[in-house]
């Protein structure tokens, strides 16, 4: 989890205590290889595919989801990143402030967008990730690509393709880092 | 923090905080579509008491950019002119349920008076003050300083080294007092050039060198700030006649010739061309920043609207 998040997760600003890996590197890299296998199989190929990496804890998923698939397919798929801030619908109930790049390289019309980001929760970080990319254009599909599903939707979102399914209780706080994936809690 | 009335009130960590989101806020406005859904619901009202045209209309762009609601409030055709009080006329705004007012006024305090008349939760914004303030324009020179020697103002950022001149009418400008607020708290030096008559007399207590040499000054500046010889607020005579000035003070073409070729030129706005500035070094000096001061103008001010009305967090 970014910087960001734990500091914007309640209680804002604790300490991020794990008690169990849930994934080790090794693991997370098995199973982003197979994701970016899924990629490709379901869209039959990489043409007009763009990845978009939420900011910020899907931009390091995002990057070595790039790189997989330039390893198995030989292609170098555009690269973006969105800051979903602006676009929340939790403005005003918890502090949300825009502090990460936004930069999205093409004109995302008529491409396939894979979304991509650590851990699908709640589903409403995507709810704004699709109202911010119609800003750059009508995408011909979006798909959603995430490390981990840890459940506890509170919209009708699901992700197309996941590294790995994990039930959680609500207050626990799911850790993706380069290491690995920690399952923990925030403590004060 | 509630209202933001000057920028001492926000603080070295609260300016760096405002400057680095900005950038996220060009962004915005670089787009194709330059509106986010931020600040839905949410409405601001611009209440002018003093002629303007950019802080007006930026500020009017900033929050619609942010999908707010505005509301526009001009002195000169409201029913100040039928012998309204500047208090009911505020609390008559704000029963049409307002956010955020965004107050110019000729006398400085009016802004903080007006934090006393609003309901609590609601935001008050200095969009100038008399001589006292003009937060948001110091800001975005700031910034505009910031994006064209670093890219962007980025997570750290920093006038560090800089040596920057303000030039011109010190004595009745908010513009300089929030210049050197914003320039000093990012690390810059500052220097006033100026005739004494347009100097305050607390110009003493400023973290700045004062200098009646302008053209000693010039060669050693790597930001040449002009400011607006403003002849409205000049009650007694302060300068002999504004030929006088411009032989001194203005930036001739024989004077632009001690600008380093490297330098910066900003300038506020309004121009007034021949005084400050002569017309051809506006137009063909490369490092003029003017334009890109208003454009910057939108992005810093959507920063501070979001701040106050969106982000929930304490900055300073």
């Amino acid at each position: 989890m970014a910087d960001r998040e734990r500091r914007m997760t309640p209680p804002y600003g604790g300490v991020f205590v794990a008690r169990s890996t849930v994934l080790d590197a090794a693991q997370v890299q098995r199973a982003l290889t197979r994701v970016s296998h899924e990629i490709i199989e379901r869209n039959h190929g990489l043409d007009d595919v763009v990845v978009v990496a939420l900011q910020t804890g899907g931009v390091e998923v995002a990057e070595r989801i790039v790189q997989l698939l330039f390893e198995i397919d030989g292609v170098d798929v555009p690269m973006g990143t969105l800051d979903v801030a602006l676009y929340r619908d939790d403005i005003g109930l918890r502090p949300v402030m825009p502090e990460a790049a936004t930069e999205i390289p093409v004109d995302l019309s008529g491409k396939v967008v894979v979304l991509v980001d650590d851990v699908l929760f709640t589903g409403r970080t995507i709810r704004a990730a699709l109202d911010a990319l119609t800003d750059f254009g009508r995408p011909r599909a979006v798909q959603l690509a995430v490390v981990i599903d840890r459940g506890h939707r509170e919209l009708p979102i699901r992700p197309d393709f996941v590294g790995k399914n994990l039930p959680t209780r609500r207050d626990e706080v799911v850790d993706v880092n380069p290491e690995g994936v920690l399952l923990g809690e925030m403590r004060k | 923090m509630t209202h933001l009335l000057t920028l001492e009130d926000l603080g070295d960590s609260g300016i760096a905080e405002i400057l680095r989101i900005t950038d996220r806020f060009v962004e915005v406005g670089e787009r194709a579509i330059p509106r986010v859904p931020a600040l839905r619901g949410k409405t601001v009202a611009t209440c002018f008491f003093e002629d303007s045209t950019r802080t007006r209309m930026s500020f009017e762009a900033a929050a619609k950019r942010l999908s707010a609601d505005v509301l526009n409030f001009a002195a000169g055709s409201s029913s100040l002119s039928k012998g309204e009080s500047l208090r009911d006329t505020i609390e008559t705004v704000q029963a049409m349920g307002v956010d955020a007012f965004i107050v110019r006024h000729r006398s400085s305090g009016v802004p903080l008076q007006v934090t006393n008349w609003v309901d609590e939760g609601v935001s008050v914004i200095n969009a100038g003050d008399g001589w006292h303030s003009h937060p948001t324009q110091g800001l975005l020179d700031a910034y505009t300083l910031c994006e064209r020697i670093h890219g962007s103002a980025g997570e750290n950022p920093s006038l560090d080294g800089l040596h920057i001149g303000l030039v011109g009418d010190i004595r009745h400008s908010r513009v300089a007092r929030s210049d050197v607020v914003a320039f000093t708290s990012l690390g810059a030096t500052v220097t006033v050039a100026a005739p004494p008559t347009l100097l305050p007399a607390c110009v003493r207590e400023w973290p700045v060198t004062v200098s009646h040499d302008l053209d000693a000054v010039l060669p050693t500046l790597d930001v040449v700030g002009l400011l607006r010889v403003q002849q409205e607020r000049m009650d007694d005579a302060l300068i002999p006649s504004i030929h006088d000035y411009v032989q001194g003070y203005g930036i001739t073409a024989e004077r632009a010739e001690l600008i380093r070729g490297d330098a910066l030129i900003t300038h506020p706005g309004p121009v007034v061309r021949g005084i400050e500035v002569v017309a051809s070094v506006l137009d063909s000096h490369p490092n003029v920043l003017v334009t890109r001061q208003v454009t910057n103008g939108v992005a810093v001010r959507m920063a501070v609207l979001f701040w106050l009305l969106g982000s929930g967090v304490d900055i300073t």
